[in-house]
């Protein structure tokens, strides 16, 4: 179980326990929180799950895999902070990862 | 004005197979897509992956699976409109009336959305004044080339078409192709090209850069764009070509008179009929309890709509349940020989 910081665009601040093997994507749907699509459904094919981490946060998550970066450049205002939520996978190394998320997915 | 007993919209791998159950009980069909091509998620995001929970197909790509519905369909002439969409949809006496995009106009008694997650549009500039010059200046695909000879383009985008187009353009126009990072996502081959037009200064390169601005009045003048680190450039520019891949969009089906949550439709799970009589709703879109977006549902989805559709095109007739091992009529309607 981890304790995962959703950031909405209107600055409203959900934090969520998110249990170990979902994904920071899931967690957000599954507790109904606004802004994250994820219209393929974690296939790492639509770039609508896109969120910013905190620069902390940064070298701690497991590295993008091959083809995560190349679906960032489909994103909506992507930055050097940019991960998609679904290949984010909670662990207990993930407690207090907080996410901003954009504005728009696409 | 087109008739037909039904009318499908989306050419997933659920709408496919939807046909395929239609055609086999004797109903016509015709499908509308938006993609320019058969295949819907499958073709469109992942044709070389490979697919493991295809009943009784132990594996096969997105584009294979696409190919098998595609001939497993063959025997039966079904017209498909590829690159409409479906804009309207309205009640007229017993029939709905479906418009596209084209003007295209179907009467039918039945319209089957096997719409997946919505429509696949392209990805646009976020900039919001780049609305204004949309299909003037601003462009998300190239239908002639011709206009842009001898004038400055600015082309965004990492992938393929970015790259082939800049390449291409490159041979009759100024060219700058303006990209977020460094890598590029294309084929090595049009990279390497791309990187020594560049150095012979004829491809302008700005990679780490993001459009933040457009100017001009009634005329498109220039475009701002912003590095990682802040750098602003103003890029005078005749044209601006964004290619940022498709999103797939819920859109025109919004406004049918659908109960829709969280961009999908509910249906019952007898005939997948929504809360329109004559409008049902399988594969991805549909929504009921328990629902798994799986291709393996999507098809029983279509086997019981095609079923409820007979009903409303054939109001005289009685549908019977037939093998197709054993039916004459269906071995008919496939065109093999019966035994
Ligand atoms: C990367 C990835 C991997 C996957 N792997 C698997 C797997 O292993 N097994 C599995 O079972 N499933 C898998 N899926 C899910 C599977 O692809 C979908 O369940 C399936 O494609 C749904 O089919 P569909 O026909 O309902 O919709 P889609 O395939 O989404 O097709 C819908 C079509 O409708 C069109 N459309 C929508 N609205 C309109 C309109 N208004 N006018 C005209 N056209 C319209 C769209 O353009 C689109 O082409 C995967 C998905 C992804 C993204
Ligand atoms: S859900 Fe589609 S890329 Fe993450």
């Amino acid at each position: 179980m981890a304790k995962i910081t959703y950031i909405t665009s209107d600055d409203k601040i959900h934090e969520i326990d998110v249990q170990n093997g979902l994904t920071v994507m899931e967690g957000a749907v599954q507790n109904d929180i606004p802004g994250i699509d994820a219209d393929c459904g974690g296939g790492m094919a639509c770039a609508t799950c896109h969120v910013y981490v905190k620069e902390e946060w940064l070298d701690k998550l497991p590295t993008k895999e091959d083809g995560e970066e190349d679906m960032l450049d489909m994103a909506f205002e992507p930055k050097k902070n940019s991960r998609l939520s679904c290949q984010l996978v909670v662990s207990d190394d993930l407690d207090g990862l907080t996410v901003d998320i954009p504005s728009k997915q696409g | 004005m087109n008739k037909t007993d039904a009318l499908i919209i989306g050419a997933g791998p659920t709408g496919l197979f939807t046909a395929h159950q239609l055609k086999l009980i004797g109903l016509d069909c015709e499908i509308v897509d938006n993609l320019d091509k058969i295949g819907g998620q499958c073709i469109e995001l992942y044709p070389d992956k490979p697919i493991y929970d295809i009943p009784a197909v132990p594996e096969c790509t997105g584009e294979e699976l696409t190919n098998n519905l595609i001939n497993q369909i063959k025997p039966f002439d079904i017209k498909f409109h590829l690159s409409e969409r479906v804009d309207e949809v309205k009640k007229e006496g017993d029939n709905w009336i479906v418009k596209t995009s084209n003007d295209t106009i179907f009467q039918t008694p039945n319209v089957i959305i096997a719409g997946g997650v919505g429509s696949f549009e392209p990805r646009k500039f976020f900039v919001k004044e780049c609305e204004k010059f949309e299909n003037q200046s601003i462009f998300y695909s190239i239908k002639d080339k011709k206009m842009f000879e001898g004038k400055t383009v600015s082309i965004f985008g990492g992938g393929d078409s970015a790259l082939d187009w800049a390449v291409e353009l490159s041979k009759n126009s100024k060219v700058n192709l303006i990209h977020r990072r460094d890598d590029f996502r294309g084929a090595q081959a049009t990279v390497d090209k791309v990187k020594q037009l560049a150095n012979e200064g004829k491809i302008n390169l700005f990679t780490k850069f993001q459009m933040t601005g457009i100017k001009g009045e009634n005329k498109l003048e220039s475009i701002d764009i912003k590095s990682d680190d802040k750098e602003v450039k103003i890029l005078k520019t005749d044209y601006v070509l964004g290619f940022f891949g498709l999103i797939m969009q819920l859109g025109p089906i919004a406004n049918w008179g659908l109960n829709i949550d969280k961009k999908t439709i509910e249906v019952d799970t007898e005939k997948f009929e929504t809360n329109q009589k004559g409008i049902y709703a399988v594969g991805d879109i549909c929504s009921y309890p328990g629902k798994l977006k799986l291709i393996l549902s999507g098809f029983h989805e279509g086997a019981l709509a095609a079923r409820a559709c007979f009903k409303l095109a054939r109001p005289n007739e009685k549908y019977r349940f037939e093998f197709t091992t054993s039916s004459k009529t269906i071995k008919n309607r496939l065109g093999v020989k019966g035994d």
